[in-house]
Parts: C-alpha cells; sequence; structure tokens
C-alpha cells in the first residue's frame, strides 16, 4: 500500500496534458485516481510520472446543446448523478453513476477516466455504447472525435494514442419515444458487476426500433448484442422477445470465471439484466424521455 | 457476596465514545517516539519453498536504509520460544478425552523454509516506510518452490509433503469426545440422517490493521512496546522469554485499539521482530501493516468440514449425534485446542442428546495460520448441528421448529449436565433457558402465519424460507484477573485492570461496576487498561471473558476497598463502621445526615503527606483479583426471514430476529451493541466473505475488492431481544455476550434459505450464500430428474 516514488505534474490544459505525455516517458494520466492510485498502491503500475488533470479548468460540466449532451471528461460521478439534465433526460446516466462503488468514489472518479481506462468492469462503457456517444479527444495534432463504438479495443486498451486525453463525452439528445436503461448484478453494493446490461431502444407504433443492448464485464470489450437487438426490433416487447433477447445476449457474450462467478452464471444475469433493462426502458419509453 | 445494585443495568451512553469519535482516540500509528525508524516486513510469495539463499547487500545499500535482518541475523532471538497462546490441555481434558496434540514453536522469521504465501522472511529498517518498500524489491531470495499441501485432503493423503517436517504427518491435533453408547443409539434408532457441511475460511477484519512500537529504556535496560493487541500480558511473556531480559524491564501496552474479533488475540512474529530489532539498533522502531499485509499474515479463522450424523425416533426425539471433522489449521496450529475443542463442546447445543461421539481433526496446510475469531468454534458447530437438523426435519416431515421444540433445554432440564467436559476439563453445565429463547424468536418472527404465506407467495413465483438456529456459548474461560482500585485525593476512583478494550465499552462497564460496588459516583471513576507496569497480573480479552472475569475482579475489589474506606471513615469519624456507608460517593453516618465525608475527602485525610499510616495500609486502595470457578452458558435463538429470486439468485433478508440470555445486563445498551455488532459480522460470514485460496497456496480474495464485508445497506430489519435469567456461577451474575451475536447466524440464514429452495431440490451446505453459489446449486437441480431432486 505504499506506492513507489513518482514525479508529479499539473496539466494547465489538456493541450499542456499533451504536450506532458510527449515529453514525459512513461507518464499516466491522473483523473480521479480511482483505479490508478489502488494499481499504484499494489505497485502494479509504477509510472515514474504522473500528469494531474484535476487543475484543468472548465473542465467538469455537464450541457445539452444543439441536440447533443456535453460531458466535461473531468465531471465527477456524483456530478452526473445529481445533474438536472441528466435526470430528467438522460436517466440511464444518474443510474450508471449511482451503482458505481461508493459516494466517496464518487465524488473522485470522473467520467472520463472511467471511459479512458478501458476496463468492462467500468460501469459507462456499456451505457455510451448503447447510447451511441461519441469520445472527443486531444493529441498533439489537435482534436478529433472517437465513436465509442472504435473507441475500445480490447482489456485495458482503448482507441487513445500515447499523445491523446479524453476532453468531453459527447451523447446525442434521445429521439422521441426512446428510452434507456441500466442493470446491474453485484455481489454487493459497491463492487463491480458480475454483469450489467445498458438498453437504449426507440417506440414507434407500439414496436421497438433501433434497440441497442451493451454489457458490462461480460467480455474483453463491451461489445453491442446484435443478436439480442434483432429480436427486439420489430418487436412490441412481450415477455416471450424478452426471453428470446436474454438468451441471446447470454450466448453472444464472453464472460469469464472468476471469484464473482462462473461463465454460467455470467450469461444468465447478462441475460436476467438485458431481460430487466429491456423492460425498465420500454416504460421509460412509454412515459417519454422524462420517466 | 450479592450482587452490587443500582448503577448495574442502567443504560448508560459509553464514556469513552466522545472521545474516539471525536478522533481523540491513541492507536498504536499514533504514537511517535523521537528517532524512531520504520519497518518494512519482505513476505514470502509462495505458500511452500525452500530458501536457499538471501542477498540483501543491495538493499542495505540503498540511501536511508539502515540494515536488513534475516533469521540469521536475528540469531538466538528468532527463537524458537513456547507460543505463549498455545496451551497444553486442561487436566480434566487430559483424563477424559486424552487429546493428542503437537506442541507449537515460535520463530520471528523463516529460516530455510516458508510455509504459506505472506510469511515474514527479512526486515528493512530504514529512516522512512516508503524508503523501506522499496528496499523490499532489492533484496534476493533464491526460492526452490515445495509442493504445496492445499487443502485438507491433501494434507492427509498418505505420503503427503510435509507441511511440518518436524512431524511424522500432517495431523496437528485430534481427539475423540464421547457420551453414551452412541452405537446402540443409531442401531435404535428410526431414522438416521447425514450430511457433509463445510464451513469456509474467513477473517474478521478490524478497522485499525496490526501496529507495534518498541522504543528501548536505557534506564531500565529493557523496552516499552506499544502493540494493537487483545493480550498485552501474553506479549509481556514471550519477549521476557525471547528476550531475556527480567519483565520488570519489559512494558507492553495496548492503547486504543480499533477492533481485535480475535485476529489480535495472538502474538504475532512482527510484535517480537520490532523490540528485538529496537533492542539492536537501539533505537525505537515502527510497523503498522497494510491490509494486503494483514490479508495474508493475520490470523484466519473457521474452515472446517464436519460429516455428521443424528439418529432419531420417527417422532423426532434425537437419540444420538455422530460427527467426524476436519478442521484446516494452516501451517501452524498456533492456538492448539481452542478451536477443534470449542467446536466439539458446542456441538449438542442447547440439545438433549443422550450419546455422543465426535472425533476431531485438526491438519496443516500451507495458509494463514487458524486461530480463533469471535465465535472461535462455535459458528462451526451450530452451523453443522442446525444444519443437520434442518435435513433430518425434511427426512422426517416435521417443520424445523417442530423438532427442535422436541429437543431443546427448556426450564424443566434445568440444570443440564451436556455430560461431556469443557475445554477447561470441568463439567459443562447449562443453566439457560434455550426453549423459552426458541419461543421467543418463534413468536417475533410470525412463525404461526408463515407457511400460509409462504405458500402463497410461491404460487406467484416468489421464494421465501424461514430459517433457526440455537446455540450455547461457554464464555469467561480463566485463568483469573486482577483489579486494583485506588480513591484519589481528587475523589477519582481509579480502576486499573490488565485486559484491554478494543472498542467493547469496558471503560463504561467495569465504572458501573466499580461504582456499585465501592457506593461511587460512575462519572468519578476512571479505567486504566491494558499496561502490564501498570498492572503486571492479568490475563487479556478474548473468549467473551471481560465482563465476567474482570468485572467481578472490578466488583470482589471495590468491595473490599469499601471494607476499607468504612474502616478508615469510621476512624477519622470516631463512629462505628457499622453506622457508615457509601452513597454516591459520600461516606454517610446513620442518622447523621450531613455529618459524613467525601471519598476524596478521606482520601486527602489519609492521603499524601498528611495521613497517618492506619492498621489497614497505605491510602485507599485494594489489588484483588478473581477466579472463575466455573464456565457460564449464555444461550439465544435467531430466526429470519429471506426472499431467494431464483432468476438472479439474489438474496434478500427480510427480517431478522435475535433472543439473546447473558444473565444479568450491567448495560443494555453495550450488550445491544456487542450482538449487532455480532450479527452484522455474522451476516458477513454468512452472505459475502470467503477467503479463496487457489492450488498453489495464494490467496485469491486477499483485498477489500474480493473479499467483502457488509455495508450499511447490507443490514435488515432487525428485533432483539433479551432474556436475563438468574445464574448463581458468579457474583455479578452475567455471562459472556461478546461473541454470541455472531455464533449462529450463517446457520439461521443458510437455513432460510434452503428452506426458500427446497421445492426447487436445491440445498447449500456451505456458505457465504452468493449469487454464483445460489445459481449453480438451482441450475444443478434443474438438471437432475424430479425424483432425485430430495435432498436427503
Amino acid at each position: 500500500m505504499y506506492p513507489p516514488s513518482f514525479e508529479y505534474h499539473v496539466a494547465t490544459s489538456f493541450a499542456d496534458a499533451t504536450q506532458l505525455l510527449v515529453d514525459l516517458e512513461g507518464a499516466k494520466l491522473l483523473a480521479g485516481g480511482c483505479s490508478l492510485i489502488p494499481l499504484m498502491k499494489f505497485r502494479l503500475a509504477q509510472p515514474p510520472h504522473l500528469v494531474d488533470l484535476n487543475r484543468i479548468p472548465g473542465a467538469r460540466y455537464v450541457i445539452e446543446d444543439d441536440g447533443v449532451l456535453r460531458i466535461g471528461a473531468l465531471t465527477r460521478e456524483s456530478e452526473v448523478e445529481r445533474s438536472a439534465v441528466v435526470l430528467r433526460r438522460y436517466p440511464i446516466l444518474a443510474e450508471v453513476s449511482a451503482v458505481i462503488a461508493d459516494p466517496l468514489v464518487r465524488n473522485m472518479g470522473t467520467i472520463g477516466g472511467n471511459l479512458a481506462h478501458g476496463d468492462p468492469a467500468n460501469d459507462h462503457p456499456a451505457a455510451m455504447l448503447a447510447l451511441g456517444a461519441e469520445l472527443l479527444v486531444q493529441g498533439r495534432e489537435g482534436m478529433r472525435t472517437i465513436p465509442c463504438a472504435a473507441f475500445f479495443l480490447d482489456l485495458f486498451e482503448t482507441a487513445l494514442q500515447p499523445d491523446e486525453v479524453v476532453v468531453e463525452i459527447r451523447i446525442p439528445a434521445p429521439a422521441a419515444g426512446s428510452g434507456a436503461a441500466y442493470v446491474k448484478f453485484e455481489r454487493q453494493v459497491g463492487d463491480f458487476a458480475i454483469a450489467g446490461a445498458a438498453v437504449n431502444l426507440r417506440l414507434a407504433d407500439g414496436r421497438i426500433r433501433d434497440a441497442a443492448i451493451s454489457l458490462t464485464n461480460a467480455g474483453p470489450v463491451p461489445s453491442r448484442m446484435a443478436a439480442a437487438e434483432d429480436a427486439l426490433n420489430g418487436s412490441t416487447g412481450d415477455p416471450g422477445t424478452l426471453e428470446a433477447a436474454a438468451r441471446l445476449a447470454a450466448a453472444g457474450c464472453e464472460p469469464w470465471t472468476d471469484l464473482r462467478g462462473s461463465v454460467t452464471v455470467k450469461r444468465q444475469l447478462a441475460g436476467v439484466a438485458v431481460k430487466r433493462a429491456v423492460t425498465a426502458a420500454l416504460a421509460r419509453a412509454r412515459g417519454g424521455p422524462h420517466a | 457476596m450479592t450482587a452490587p445494585a443500582g448503577i448495574i443495568g442502567q443504560r448508560l451512553k459509553r464514556v469513552e465514545d466522545r472521545r474516539l469519535v471525536m478522533g481523540g482516540g491513541a492507536y498504536v500509528d499514533d504514537i511517535h517516539v523521537a528517532g524512531e525508524l520504520h519497518l518494512a516486513v519482505l513476505r514470502s510469495p509462495f505458500a511452500h519453498a525452500r530458501i536457499n539463499s538471501i542477498a540483501a547487500e543491495r538493499a542495505r545499500q540503498m540511501p536511508g536504509v539502515v540494515n536488513v535482518f534475516t533469521a540469521a541475523d536475528l540469531g538466538a532471538r528468532n527463537g524458537p520460544i513456547p507460543s505463549p497462546v498455545w496451551a497444553p490441555p486442561a487436566l480434566g481434558l487430559v483424563e477424559r478425552v486424552a487429546p493428542f496434540l503437537q506442541p507449537e514453536l515460535m520463530h520471528v522469521l523463516a529460516r530455510d523454509r516458508v510455509r504459506h504465501a505472506g510469511e515474514a522472511i527479512a526486515a528493512v529498517v530504514a529512516t522512512d516506510r516508503y524508503v523501506a518498500e522499496d528496499a523490499l524489491a532489492e533484496i534476493e531470495v533464491d526460492y526452490e518452490p515445495l509442493t504445496v499441501v492445499s487443502d485438507i485432503d491433501a494434507a492427509l493423503e498418505p505420503g503427503a509433503p510435509l507441511v511440518n517436517e518436524d512431524w511424522p504427518d500432517n495431523v496437528a491435533a485430534r481427539f475423540v469426545v464421547e457420551k453414551g453408547d452412541v452405537d446402540a443409539a443409531f442401531r435404535a434408532a428410526d431414522r438416521v440422517v447425514t450430511a457433509r457441511l463445510t464451513i469456509p475460511r474467513s477473517t474478521l477484519t478490524p478497522i485499525e490493521n496490526r501496529g507495534v512500537v518498541a522504543e528501548p529504556d536505557r534506564r531500565s535496560g529493557g523496552l516499552t512496546v506499544w502493540s494493537s493487541t487483545q493480550q498485552p500480558h501474553y506479549l509481556h511473556r514471550a519477549l521476557e522469554e525471547l528476550l531475556g531480559i527480567p519483565g520488570d524491564a519489559i512494558r507492553v501496552v495496548a492503547p486504543d485499539v480499533g477492533g481485535g474479533f480475535g485476529v489480535k488475540s495472538m502474538v504475532y512474529p512482527e510484535e517480537l521482530l520490532v523490540p528485538v530489532l529496537a533492542l539492536a539498533l537501539g533505537r525505537a522502531v515502527r510497523w503498522t501493516d497494510t491490509r494486503r499485509e494483514n490479508f495474508v499474515s493475520a490470523v484466519h479463522s473457521r474452515d472446517q468440514r464436519h460429516d455428521i450424523e443424528l439418529a432419531l425416533r420417527a417422532d423426532g426425539t434425537l437419540l444420538g449425534l455422530r460427527d467426524r471433522f476436519v478442521v484446516d489449521a494452516g501451517c501452524s496450529n498456533i492456538e492448539g485446542l481452542v478451536c477443534p475443542y470449542n467446536t466439539a463442546a458446542h456441538l449438542p447445543g442447547p440439545y438433549r442428546i443422550p450419546a455422543l461421539r465426535i472425533e476431531s481433526l485438526t491438519v496443516l496446510t500451507n495458509k494463514v495460520p487458524n486461530a480463533a475469531h469471535r465465535g472461535a468454534g462455535r459458528p462451526e458447530a451450530v452451523f453443522a448441528l442446525e444444519g443437520a437438523l434442518d435435513v433430518a426435519a425434511e427426512a422426517l416431515g416435521l417443520d424445523g421448529v417442530e423438532l427442535r421444540r422436541r429437543n431443546i433445554v427448556g426450564p424443566a432440564d434445568l440444570p443440564y449436565d451436556v455430560g461431556i467436559p469443557y475445554r477447561d476439563g470441568k463439567p459443562l453445565v447449562l443453566d439457560g433457558d434455550s426453549l423459552g429463547c426458541l419461543e421467543d424468536a418463534v413468536e417475533a418472527i410470525g412463525w404461526s402465519g408463515f407457511r400460509a404465506r409462504q405458500d402463497e407467495l410461491r404460487l406467484a413465483g416468489r421464494y421465501l424460507g424461514l430459517g433457526f438456529a440455537s446455540y450455547i456459548e461457554g464464555s469467561g474461560i480463566g485463568p483469573y484477573e486482577s483489579a486494583h482500585v485506588r480513591v484519589h485525593p481528587s475523589g477519582r476512583v481509579v480502576v486499573t485492570v490488565a485486559a484491554p478494550s478494543q472498542g467493547q465499552g469496558h471503560e463504561t462497564t467495569l465504572a458501573q461496576i466499580c461504582a456499585a460496588s465501592l457506593g461511587a459516583r460512575v462519572q468519578d471513576v476512571r479505567v486504566i487498561q491494558g499496561d502490564t507496569a501498570a498492572l503486571p497480573f492479568g490475563t487479556g480479552t478474548f473468549d467473551s471473558r471481560t465482563a465476567i472475569v474482570v468485572g467481578n475482579a472490578v466488583a470482589v475489589a471495590s468491595a473490599q476497598l469499601k471494607e476499607k474506606v468504612l474502616a478508615a471513615a469510621a476512624d477519622a469519624l470516631e463512629v462505628s463502621p457499622l453506622d457508615l456507608d457509601v452513597v454516591d460517593g459520600r461516606i454517610e453516618v446513620a442518622g447523621s445526615p450531613g455529618a459524613g465525608l467525601t471519598l476524596g475527602q478521606l482520601a486527602t485525610r489519609i492521603g499524601p503527606g498528611t495521613g497517618r499510616l492506619g492498621a489497614a495500609g497505605p491510602g485507599l486502595e485494594v489489588h484483588s483479583g478473581y477466579e472463575l470457578p466455573s464456565i457460564p452458558f449464555s444461550t439465544g435463538a435467531h430466526a429470519c426471514i429471506v426472499e431467494v429470486d431464483t432468476e438472479t439468485g439474489e438474496v434478500r433478508i427480510e427480517h431478522y430476529v435475535v433472543v439473546h440470555d447473558s444473565g444479568r445486563l450491567i448495560n443494555p445498551l453495550i450488550v445491544e451493541g456487542q450482538l449487532m455488532g455480532g450479527l452484522v459480522q455474522g451476516l458477513g460470514g454468512a452472505l459475502l466473505e470467503e477467503l479463496v485460496y487457489d492450488e498453489d497456496g495464494q490467496l485469491r480474495s486477499g483485498t477489500f475488492m474480493d473479499y467483502g464485508l457488509p455495508r450499511s445497506t447490507d443490514i435488515p430489519r432487525v428485533t432483539l431481544l433479551h432474556r436475563e435469567s438468574a445464574t448463581a456461577s458468579n457474583p455479578l451474575q452475567v455471562k459472556g455476550v461478546g461473541e454470541s451475536g455472531v455464533i449462529p447466524v450463517a446457520a439461521a440464514v443458510v437455513g432460510a434459505v434452503n428452506d426458500a429452495l427446497r421445492p426447487l431440490g436445491a440445498r447449500l451446505a456451505t456458505y457465504p450464500v452468493t449469487v454464483d453459489r445460489v445459481l449453480t446449486l438451482l441450475a444443478d437441480a434443474a438438471a437432475r430428474p424430479v425424483a432425485e431432486r430430495v435432498a436427503v
């Protein structure tokens, strides 16, 4: 629990952070530190340099404009959880933040860090994938956006280049008649998911359209469950279809056995999570985005 | 001597809480000594390996490193010494049970072999803990990995690798305790049921980790040691033995201690290492373990497997019990028979069982040593017996409550001699109304209406279950404790005892006892504890013994002091002592209100520099002691209703009932706190906590990420009911409560879950009741043909 020594650097802007990443061999970015600091205390990570992003001005915000919800990368989970626009228009995001660790961690943990860490056990990746979010990143050459679908490459591996840092998360505003929900099963409050599911869908003429389903901790990266989505699309969300979607998601994911559960149990829970998340998303869709 | 009245039984707020809650506690890590050095410990990454060589030169050369020490560097001060917490069996036990028990010796650092992952191999002393930790990486150890003895079956295989190479096999202890003709009982039975029940390895995790500070004392030639321990006097003994320094030159202090639960009821290698190095270097040395170290080096507990059989009549009357259980002691059976024999003695519980045969085997494996944690063998016994009773009830088609009612000890049976000796070798005699406790629990949980509700909800796909578990708790084991009580000229009464508090509220409870026995005001009583220099004669805090043994010592000493006060006051006031009494800190003269004087005024009259040396000796003080003639047994019953989501495997506890009888309550608030704390630790064990080892002897759940402690959100609605039966076993009429709360919890929760899952043909035989375990069990049950889904 005693990390090795490291040099500490304060980034004054995202461009500055990028420059520090270029200049300092082996530097790691420090946002909320909720994953990095424990790794350092176990000496599993021994970065010689830490670049602290927390003092970058204006990096914590939740704003909806022009049909896009923009969340600053350094926004704390507790801020997402309590944001008025999130609670009114994007309740799934509050649902996700609220089941991350415990209140102390959520006061430090950032939404950008949750995504950039590339951990499929984190809760935001699956939700962002289902919502069709994009990440705005700053690199030496300037800014670019990366769709979530292209961001998560492998376990702890993302599309971020060594000089890049996440600046903002952009989520398209919910279409009329849409609803989204997140369901997570955990060994106890505060734990990573045994399995979790994020569902985003739209109802038109009583039928499901554009269903997006993605899973937490059910494979090396969060990925869409296309077969389950196909089963839902065009249906009314009747119980038989929900069961079928749950089965398809359970069969389509790639969890591994660990202390949280066996592959069989994780598949089963992934399916149940899909079923319950679809049910909740449908309720929101029927009640409008405010439900 | 009759029990003192008045202040006893009052629900007083704990006097220590303001200090502790507001950050005013002084724990070992808060104690700093000028010039102190920091220690870090190199621990084995292997569970079983030979150490061919250790090269520490590079580490020694690092800036800030003072020195690096291995077993060879410590010489004779590496041990071996007899483990001070290891005790030979009591005489009565030897006569009746004749247990086989291998003696245990302690070493400070591993010599040529490591026997568990996490064993201490070398120590770095540096000017800074970070430097010391960095230096650990520079020590080169040449390990030769050996075959790991990963579990009890591997340990018992013929030709298994030896965990202790000085022994012929891996058996550390073995005994059989019997009553009656058990084989005849099984022959006469209408029904025999068997069950294999496993109690997982777990730990209890004090918020404060272990910590030691040692400061050499040039004047005495010895040293002062502050340690986060439940047993400063055992540590004192061990240091005297190891250091060869007269005990009067060694002072061991347990300052505020942030939780113990048995984890600190131990003498650890590090508690010897820090003092040894402080003396070697002539400087103060400090060490606090990290949580990671704590998981792999502080003692674990439980970890038993029972093969239990019950013989019953068709009406449910218990005729006999046979059990063979194996304890996984880890690499060192550090506490001898404590847990194994506690399990055996508590196995019959509060039930009338005419014939018993209990066979116990304790074996070594390459894991952290197993020792007594809160409950100390008792939760294991209750889990085995109550689990077997649930199997029996189902086999006989009886409700579990009916089966228990027919066999449990009630008022008509009291006193009830269980018929086997207790751990102290004396008869095991119950004097509590266990039937009454069970009936209170049956009533409070709403048993009568439950079955109808269970059936109705099952039709809606909801699975509810009800579980019961009754228990006894032998508490207050010896040896004796002493108490010193002194009235100061200020009017303050200072009580000094040996056994330290780890948060139990001793400062309040013992003040209440002293105030009642002496006639003092409780707010004038100050309690000093856990300092071998302040009181060398004592034992420690464990086995739910403080209220009983220390409490009665305080009562005895305070009552004797009262006699001394009355004699001195009679002399001072020139009245007969028969006309005097002490009330609220004043010595009153019968018939002359206002003629008396306060305790402080009396102490001043005969106090320093003013008084005369009376016949009763100097000052107003008494040092006295108390030895418990026989072990008092608390009893109680737990019941809970659970709901299992069969789709997700999640278990929710709807209502939990605790009924407890520990005799007279000194302070109901503190008793309730103990029961709730025990319950919460029990729920953690039942639902969340398990130390999982892989076949290489690596602990896989050694962080709080994977070792789940209960949170506030895991605590259900709890109804807590007291019974206060009289006991003649000691003057205060108290029995132990510190461990009671945890004892039946896993049995009650698993019983309830099994009751819920019964229609699905699934039965848990171990815990914690995790989602993974429930879903796996349900899947297995569903895969079996319906006809085979009846659990037996």
